[in-house]
């Protein structure tokens, strides 16, 4: 069932339903609670943009704390997770970013690895510690010549997945460009060989098997989130 | 500027700021509940999930559409009707005094179908759920809050002993909410003269010298 459809569904179960303006039949008219819920959802994202603080870190925990084994969450089944070559891999670049040679998987490998255990929460409610390493993602913007002074960083996936989030997050010193999970190279569940991890927004903020980063001040959206869910989704 | 009080016009049952206020939380609190079921659907805490005839949105995305969207006409509302409530003496008016005496002894003489309803003034039972409810609610705001944004808002997220506890406690203060609405309707219906109140104002009967 698409979006639209959906919502009709929860605007006839709503008190709303008795508003005049609302059009069920047709779709290419404007819907009064579609309007209405991407207008608090843009201010929602506006709030959460005013609320993020750079300097507070989302909690760390100890090693015994990680959950095993680790919970697979993709929007297709375990056996279907992109398989991507690690030798052949190479992590396209675009939009407002100097020097946008693709980098290998050996060349992220040369770039200083940053360590975290951190909390993964599902936009469903659950939760799960994991252990991830990897690149700080500002270190790496900074690196390429990014201009951090735009708006948004997106991320283009093996898997046709895809999402963006706001360069203050994309600085924050525990985003990173994630290459090891559990002290071990990232598996094709789990977003082999290069995934986003970025413990102050929710799970599906980040990207798994991520093949292209940009750098841009156009809103590109992202798979979920053009579904209806919150852009920031930050925590 | 003065904040309109409810002593100004002491012949209404309800005040016009209250009204407002009540049928704006009515509102507000039906969406927030069937989104939040919906929301709670998706990964129940306990053995059991809301039947989806009761939930709002049809999905988990336009669920927390809903409940992220609704929840700031509900802490706008909750917040102004706090200091309206203290401000214009509603609290000490309505809910004051209350003992425990006079609640078992109110609570006996109900169960007993002997307790009297007067227009304008609470018994100790309803003084104590009225009471009950505004602090479930100022609960069921924090602890929403802290599951919205335990990173940023964490000194909330530890208040209710972390994200994994505050889903608890924002459940149960739902759950009390839900009790409430649900004695409160079947007291009206048992009682539908107090509605009409609630819209027109009502009259206070006339006052004893």
């Amino acid at each position: 069932m698409n979006r639209r459809a959906l919502l009709h569904r929860a605007l006839a179960l709503g008190a709303l339903a008795a508003l005049p303006g609302c059009d069920y039949e047709n779709p290419q008219n404007p819907d009064l609670a579609d309007d209405f819920l991407h207008a608090m959802s843009w201010f929602n994202d506006r709030v959460q943009q005013a609320l993020f603080n750079p300097h507070t870190l989302a909690p760390t925990f100890s090693p015994d704390q990680i959950t095993q084994p680790p919970r697979f969450n993709a929007f297709y089944d375990i056996s279907d997770a992109p398989v991507v070559d690690p030798a052949t891999y190479q992590l396209e670049l675009g939009g407002q970013i100097s020097d946008k040679t693709p980098w290998t998987l050996q060349k992220l490998r040369t770039l200083r690895q940053e360590s975290q255990i951190t909390r993964l929460t599902c936009v469903e409610g659950w939760r799960v510690i994991g252990q991830w390493s990897g690149i700080r993602l500002a270190d790496f913007l900074r690196r390429t010549g990014a201009d951090t002074t735009c708006r948004y960083v997106s991320f283009k996936c093996a898997d046709g997945y895809y999402s963006s989030i706001d360069m203050e997050s994309a600085l924050h010193p525990q985003t990173i460009l994630a290459l090891d999970f559990l002290g071990a190279p990232l598996t094709p569940p789990f977003g082999a060989p290069v995934r986003l991890r970025i413990p102050t927004k929710l799970g599906f903020k980040n990207p798994k098997s991520v093949t292209y980063l940009a750098v841009g001040n156009v809103y590109t959206g992202g798979y979920w989130e053009d579904q209806g869910y919150n852009w920031f989704s930050g925590s | 500027m003065p904040i309109p009080t409810g002593a100004e016009r002491p012949q209404k049952i309800h005040p016009l700021p209250l009204r407002l206020m009540h049928w704006v939380n009515a509102v507000a609190i039906i969406f927030m509940i069937g989104s939040g079921w919906q929301i709670y659907n998706a990964s129940p805490l306990f053995g059991f999930s809301f039947p989806p005839v009761l939930t709002l949105g049809g999905w988990l995305a336009a669920g927390i559409a809903w409940h992220l969207a609704m929840m700031w006409f509900l802490m706008a509302n909750g917040l102004i009707y706090l200091i309206w409530g203290f401000a214009a003496g509603h609290f000490r008016r309505k809910f004051l005094p209350i003992s425990p005496r006079a609640v078992l002894r109110d609570f006996g003489q109900a169960l007993s179908f002997r307790l009297k309803h007067e227009r304008g003034v609470y018994n100790a039972v309803q003084r104590l759920l009225y009471i009950g409810v505004i602090l479930a609610g100022i609960v069921v705001v924090l602890s929403g809050l802290a599951i919205w944004k335990p990173v940023q808002l964490w000194p909330l997220t530890t208040l209710c002993g972390g994200y994994f506890a505050a889903r608890y406690v924002h459940f149960t203060a739902m759950a009390f909410i839900v009790a409430f609405i649900a004695v409160h309707v079947l007291l009206v219906i048992l009682t539908p003269k107090t509605l009409p109140s609630m819209i027109t104002g009502g009259q206070m009967p006339e006052t004893q010298p």
